[in-house]
């Protein structure tokens, strides 16, 4: 189809990122180039990057937006370590990534935002694109006046010069297209639903997309151009998901299906706010939203909620569930069902808001007044935040009681291809108010379980009140030492049986040997892929990934002991480590990193190389 | 189900009651069971829901169903249980310290939104259970055991507070007086939306004689002035004082010496709620203290538009179907014959 010579090389995969101004569009070129490729059959996993600021200061290096994909004809697990092609739009977004390039590899700049103005703006005297011979020699550097191109492209568009230029994102990813030798179609056609209300910017966006790619055609600029194979992928229906959305809609199937409302308590926070966006929608999926006036008051209506026999849930990040840990007592003290969804970011206090953490696992298992314990369960990627929210409101509902789901901040924002499950395979949940009998009716009588019955206001002849302070089992307020001791007992003993509704644990590699990596949460991907890689010459390692915390599995122990070694792998200082370390008396290991970043793969070969 | 008929007996519990002897939690407590006899609604519709403190024991020690939560919190839970099921009768029971200090913040949103439900606020201008420190609606210069030199914070008015959230319905009433706090507990319930009740209470053991200034027997005639929608505000043991506005506030006078015009006539359903407001302010030992009805107005009820949003979004999709939602409006189809490809996992056996 071209007269352009370049080479159209085969490979397996690659890793693109695309950085720029917060207000240059980033993520939704990353995205299309994510659509893109996984409808052409690779598999993808994407790392959004962004600032806590909406547009600070435009150019500068504050202003930093980044989006990686990682596209295969394999599964993939990561979003990938050092990217294949880096697309930087101006000289901050140039020099905040380019470190992170693999070196030879394709570095392409809109040159025009590189004038002194925008020099000054990062920082930084010297142009790189004139004076850094070292970037030269180190990458292929491909210059690019996209802003005039563009401005060229739409000469006859009907729109104002300021407007046009906002079209270079597309220009960027029309040439990335012709690179990774990528259909333009599925972009078009989201162009034509996007804007099907402003025409004229239907036409111009779809014009900046093909000139781009043109421009790849018509100049001979590259080296190579890539193509990736389509995966061999098993019939069904495939979309990209993010974590955030993936747990709204596990929160809505677990309630819609079975028969229960779902309703949603929320304050906005980085970066959980997207799951009461998405949830504000569903209206008709029988979901109620209350944005409240504050972290507690959101998880006071959720609790209130699930007292009124819907299921409450509430969702934050570290700094709100500090604010609602007194609320997850009163809701384990009444024993009511709730979902509390702690979306995890770098802490302490303000810290790190769309950074990514694992260091609130502390607060979720231990932050509350006195002896009372909760389950916490965490996501391992975008898909299973669908799979994990369900599995709360199962443990919420069956053992009347609330949950804490640890996501994080990697794991929302950043997507996976989803091969969609069909509705009806899936397991609902049984609800069951209690309407029987008054006679012998005892508020905390327990089933074989350990849970309570769930008796709504609104019930004749089964009028009770819930209190915060101590009851016996009639629901009476008592402050008997021996019924607090037993009460206490209860409690705990209650969350201790989930275990026994819990699968066995999965391994990775034989379920004995020198060396087991236990990680838990968000870092699934990256491990995966280590060990992957790792296993090719150490047989004799094998990983495994715990969803729950707490309760933990009950054959964790039995697993660690066939192991010469554990170590432990998260993003914080060691909690999970501290956690196994007190609970089973063994001598873990321990690799982490708190940079507000996933763990590279390569991170995580090295440091489990040094116990191998 | 409401054919039933109550007595004031079917909703005590049968609990010993542990408010202190002579505590002024007991009249209102059996204020709010008569009244809710009277009304005759299901009894297992009505939920109490309270805080902290020695006001929001209440529900304890009533037959009904009944949550006692955490201090200040109230109103945030009340909003949950209606939004979930608005066919509830509410009733929330809070003190000066726990609805307008600790809890301030949740107060006001529950105001603004108007979420149908009845406030009761016990203001005894004392934390009691926590033994006797100043409150939020303590008069400065009030030596407690906190403030062994006088508080030096400004009280908060509780019904000017509830008017400036946009309260549609707020009333005062007093511990000692059963038949008016039926009346008004009544009107309340009766009300759609938030409705606002500041609860004139007594602490016979840390604030004895609370609101003495205007409640003592002796000179209660003289200190009160009876709110009644239309009627002149008149007041006085010989009903012989009245009042009239002077420029934007009102002085008391002799009703012998003003035309009958010159004396304001109580309306409770003004649109503007400054007449309300200054009514409120009346405070101090030159005026008269306003009990009954300030101000009721009609206001769009929140949950009552949660659910008409809700048929309103049903009405124009139509119910949900969890498929479409999953697969949502960027998936594709693949059609192979590829296998899953095989897990990497294997099931731990022990």
């Amino acid at each position: 189809m071209s007269d352009n010579k370049t080479n159209i090389l085969e490979i397996e995969s690659a890793v693109v990122r695309f950085v720029g101004d917060s207000g240059d569009g980033m993520q939704l070129t990353g995205n299309q180039f994510t659509d893109t490729s996984a409808v052409s059959g690779n598999d993808v996993v994407t790392f959004p990057d962004f600032p806590a600021e909406i547009r600070a200061p435009a150019g500068t290096v504050g202003g930093v937006s980044g989006f990686q994909v990682n596209f295969s004809s394999n599964p993939v697990t990561s979003h990938g370590d050092a990217p294949d092609a880096l697309v930087a739009m101006n000289p901050a977004a140039l020099i905040m990534n380019v470190k992170d390039l693999k070196h030879g590899g394709l570095l392409v700049v809109n040159s025009d935002s590189f004038g002194a103005i925008d020099l000054r703006k990062a920082g930084i005297e010297s142009n790189p694109l004139e004076n850094d011979t070292v970037l030269h020699e180190t990458y292929q550097v491909v210059e690019v006046g996209m802003t005039s191109l563009v401005q060229k492209a739409l000469e006859e568009i009907d729109l104002k010069a300021s407007d046009k230029k906002r079209c270079k994102n597309f220009f960027a990813l029309g040439l990335m297209y012709w690179v990774y030798d990528r259909s333009l179609e599925f972009s078009k056609n989201w162009i034509k639903k996007k804007f099907a209300k402003k025409p004229i910017l239907i036409e111009a966006n779809t014009i900046a997309l093909e000139a781009g790619y043109a421009y790849g055609e018509t100049i001979e600029l590259f080296n190579n151009r890539y193509t990736i194979k389509s995966n061999d992928m098993p019939s069904g229906t495939y979309r990209q998901v993010t974590g955030n959305s993936a747990l709204a809609y596990g929160l809505t199937t677990a309630t819609f299906s079975s028969g229960l409302k779902l309703v949603y308590g929320s304050y906005p926070i980085t970066p959980a706010s997207d799951i009461l966006h998405e949830l504000a929608k569903l209206k008709h999926y029988d979901v109620r939203t209350v944005q409240a006036e504050d972290e507690i008051a959101s998880i006071g209506v959720a609790l209130g909620a699930s007292y009124a026999g819907s299921l409450g849930v509430t969702a934050t990040s570290g700094p709100g569930l500090c604010l609602k840990t007194e609320f997850v007592g009163l809701a384990a003290m009444v024993e009511l069902p709730l979902v509390i969804v702690n979306v995890q970011r770098g802490g302490p206090s303000t810290g790190l808001p769309t950074k990514t953490e694992q260091s609130d696992l502390m607060l979720a298992m231990y932050g509350h007044n006195g002896e009372i314990s909760v389950p916490v369960i965490a996501p391992k990627s975008p898909v299973d935040c669908f799979y994990t929210a369900r599995e709360a409101v199962r443990i919420a509902v069956e053992y009347m009681t609330p949950v804490i789901v640890l996501s994080d901040g990697f794991v929302a924002n950043s997507s996976d291809l989803w091969r969609v499950p069909d509705i009806k395979t899936l397991d609902k949940v049984d609800v069951e108010f209690y309407e029987g009998d008054a006679e012998g009716y005892e508020v905390f009588a327990r089933d074989e379980k350990g849970a309570r019955k769930w008796v709504v206001p609104g019930t004749p002849d089964l009028q009770h009140t819930l209190t915060g302070l101590e009851h016996n089992t009639l629901g009476d307020i008592s402050y008997d030492g021996e019924n607090h001791q037993k009460m206490t007992l209860e409690r705990a003993e209650k969350i201790k049986n989930i275990a026994k509704s819990l699968p066995s644990l999965e391994v990775m590699g034989p379920d004995s040997g020198d060396v087991l990596v236990i990680g838990w949460g968000g870092t699934y991907g990256s491990i995966c892929a280590a060990i992957k890689e790792l296993r090719k010459t150490h047989k004799t390692l094998s990983y495994t990934h715990l969803t729950h915390l707490n309760p933990l599995h009950n054959d964790l122990e039995a697993l660690m002991s066939r192991f010469k070694k554990v170590v432990v792998v998260e993003i914080n200082l060691g909690q999970l480590h501290k956690i196994l370390r007190s609970e089973f008396a063994i001598d873990a290991e321990l690799i982490c990193k708190i940079e507000g970043k996933p763990f590279l793969v390569s991170e995580l070969v090295n440091s489990i190389s040094e116990y191998l | 189900m409401s054919e039933k008929k109550y007595t004031k007996k079917d909703f005590t519990a049968d609990k010993l009651v542990k408010w202190c002897p002579g505590c002024g939690d007991y009249a209102i407590l059996a204020a709010v069971q008569k009244t809710m006899a009277d009304l005759g609604r299901p009894k297992e519709q009505q939920v109490v829901i309270s805080g902290i403190g020695c006001s929001s024991r209440f529900p304890i020690y009533m037959d009904t169903h009944g949550f006692h939560t955490i201090h200040g919190r109230a109103p945030s839970v009340a909003t949950g249980v209606k939004v979930a099921n608005p066919d509830l009768d509410i009733w929330l029971v809070t003190g000066d310290g726990d609805g307008l200090s600790i809890g301030g913040n949740h107060l006001l949103h529950a105001i603004r939104r108007n979420v149908n439900m009845v406030v009761l606020l016990f203001n005894n201008k004392v934390y009691g259970l926590t033994k006797g420190q100043y409150s939020p609606t303590s008069e400065v210069d009030t030596v407690t055991k906190s403030t062994p030199y006088g508080s030096i914070d400004e009280p908060i008015n509780p019904l000017s507070f509830a008017l400036s959230a946009g309260a549609t319905f707020v009333a005062r009433t007093y511990d000692t007086n059963p038949k008016h706090m039926q009346h008004v507990f009544s009107e309340a319930r009766n009300h759609r939306g938030l409705s606002f009740i500041e609860i004139y209470q007594n602490c016979v053991i840390f604030n004895d004689g609370a609101h003495d200034n205007v409640l003592e027997r002796t000179i209660r005639s003289e200190r009160l002035v009876e709110l009644m929608n239309g009627e002149k505000l008149i007041f006085g043991k010989e009903k012989d004082k009245c009042l009239v506005f002077e420029g934007l506030e009102l002085a008391v006078k002799n009703v012998a010496d003003v035309n009958e015009a010159d004396i304001v006539t109580h309306e409770t359903a003004q649109a503007s709620p400054t007449y309300a407001k200054i009514l409120a302010d009346l405070q101090g030992a030159d005026v008269p203290s306003p009990i009954g009805i300030f101000r009721q107005v009609e206001r769009p009820v929140y949950n009552d538009a949660v659910i008409q949003q809700t048929e309103d979004v049903k009405e124009k999709y139509g119910m949900g179907d969890l498929q479409n939602l999953l697969n949502g409006n960027a998936s594709w189809e693949v059609k192979s014959d590829a296998h899953p490809i095989e897990e990497e996992f294997t099931t731990f056996t022990p």
